[in-house]
């Protein structure tokens, strides 16, 4: 994400690692503390469904749209959910204009299946003409502002726009397919939301920064639903963790998604 | 009612909704809404989000900076590049994120109307970075980038000869008006966005879509620098309101 360059990131880890031994984060914040968080619902117009939510310096926007296309062909009869997401080049000095790297794809992902897994959207109810044209929900999560923890601000942002979402009605005629004036609201099943926490040293700090991102030894996003199924879990970070501390970081990523919930 | 009165009636409201305006209520050189504010971004050097009318656009500057690739950097001076980018929830239907041409001759022409106001002289060899984010389109994108990225460029520290002010005139319905929404920017018959610097007189953006007589095309440059006066002013409250500087002070 940020840059990995040399001497001052080995400084930032050195200093990191120093606080940390006191118990204490840089900023001054318990390690199970999050940073304040804001969600706004209803910022885009034109979009189907938005919410922009910060977390700290980190800011993400999300867009809903609901459109008419084509399904896959391995499912003919089933409405499609994407997620895609953009690193704008606004959000760090380090961010660049061009393709989404391996870290925009990879928070898509990570929300997508976290979205898709957990079943949110009955996609048998979302086809129009089976075959050839059915709604298809886009989740764009464009990425404002960088610092640390986009996983869990992507997730709520995603949840919390899909929950506003706003869906046009068609109406299917001996074929033809015509728009009526209606919306109607998103059916969602379930509402999963990620918690990320980074272990540095020994310790597990719930919503790291980028600079702790940057020094961080393994990274953990676990997402939840409302009755605390695991419904995606990724790893990042170049070391490992034992099962002793997956044990320890479920239980303390549990009791954060409760907290961030209450935002939604 | 006889006939003769009520066809006076019909021709008196034809007249009415003649002389009454445009589409959204506005006269005709009436800017819409717009509202800067500068120094939203953290990370970034300066910024300024703009709304004007339903555009909503975040521009952040970056810089001067090194110049990558390095072979692009110039000797003797510093690279003004400019990105226009446009989210894909902006615009209905949803649009793809990859950058169209569209917007790399934006970007282009962009660069263009800001470079003149800029002291590129003493950044030799670097790059300053602008880049604008349409979160949400509503015609006229493009005057409303130059407006929000000279506020940013100020925001940034970055030495200027003055600021850049854009607005755009065209034609609806046989009509010179100012800064056209996204329904008369479809539907007019013309459109003309222009850029200007204020103090220094002169135009730094100039196209045309459509097609106009020259008495009429020189009717919207003239119209639009007014609107682009009226912007100036706009933008000049956004700084003052971020740096607190008074009216005495600044003289």
């Amino acid at each position: 994400m940020a840059s990995k360059s040399g001497i001052v990131s080995r400084l930032k880890r050195r200093k990191i690692h120093e606080v940390l031994g006191a118990g204490n984060r840089m900023d001054g914040r318990a390690l199970d503390e999050y940073r304040e968080i804001t969600l706004k619902t209803g910022v885009m117009e034109k979009t189907s469904g938005s919410a922009e939510v910060t977390i700290g310096k980190s800011r993400v926007l999300v867009g809903v749209k609901v459109q008419i296309g084509r399904p896959f062909e391995d499912t003919p009869g089933r409405g499609v959910l994407m997620c895609n997401a953009e690193f704008t080049p606004l959000a760090h000095p380090t961010f660049e204009p061009g393709r989404p790297g391996a870290n925009a794809i990879e928070l898509a992902r990570v929300v997508d299946r976290g979205l898709r897994s957990a079943e949110i959207l009955d996609f048998d109810k979302l086809s129009l003409i089976d075959g050839s044209k059915v709604y298809m929900v886009f989740v764009d999560i464009y990425v404002l502002s960088y610092d640390g923890n986009l996983f869990d601000a992507a997730s709520l942002a995603a949840m919390a726009a899909l929950k506003t979402t706003k869906r046009p009605v068609h109406t299917v005629k001996s074929g033809v397919i015509k728009l009526t004036k209606k919306t109607q609201a998103l059916k969602l099943r379930k509402s999963p939301l990620a918690v990320t926490l980074a272990k540095i040293g020994d310790n597990f700090l719930v919503d790291p920064t980028a600079d702790e991102e940057e020094v961080l030894d393994a990274r953990l996003t676990v997402t939840f639903d409302e009755d605390d199924n695991i419904c995606t879990i990724q790893k990042g970070g170049s070391d490992g963790i034992t099962v002793e501390e997956l044990h320890k970081a479920l239980e303390l990523a549990q009791v954060k998604v409760a907290e961030l919930r209450k935002y939604l | 009612m006889s006939k003769a009165k009520k066809t006076t009636k019909k021709k008196r409201t034809t007249k009415k909704s003649k002389a009454k305006t445009r589409y959204d209520g506005r006269k005709a050189n009436e800017l819409r809404p717009t509202t800067i504010e500068s120094g939203v971004l953290p990370n970034a050097d300066g910024s300024a989000y703009i709304e004007m009318g339903r555009n909503k656009i975040l521009v952040g500057v970056f810089g001067p900076r090194e110049m990558h690739p390095r072979r692009f950097a110039k000797p003797n001076e510093a690279t003004l590049r400019c990105r226009y980018h446009m989210s894909p929830f902006s615009v209905d239907p949803r649009r793809s994120p990859a950058p169209s041409r569209r917007d790399v001759e934006i970007g282009m022409v962009m660069s263009w109307a800001i470079q003149p106001a800029v002291f590129l002289e003493k950044y030799p060899r670097s790059v300053i970075d602008v880049y604008c984010e349409v979160l949400e389109a509503d015609g006229g994108t493009r005057t409303a980038c130059i407006n929000a990225a000279t506020v940013a460029l100020v925001d940034a520290g970055i030495p200027m000869r003055d600021l850049v002010s854009s607005c755009a005139a065209g034609v609806m319905d046989g009509k010179v008006v100012l800064d056209l929404g996204d329904y008369e920017d479809k539907e007019g018959e013309a459109d003309v966005p222009v850029a200007y610097m204020p103090k220094l007189g002169k135009i730094t953006l100039l196209q045309m879509d459509g097609v106009l007589p020259v008495k009429t095309f020189t009717e919207c440059v003239d119209l639009a620098i007014e609107g682009c006066l009226q912007v100036n002013e706009i933008q000049r409250e956004a700084l003052k309101k971020k740096y607190g500087i008074s009216e005495e002070a600044e003289e």
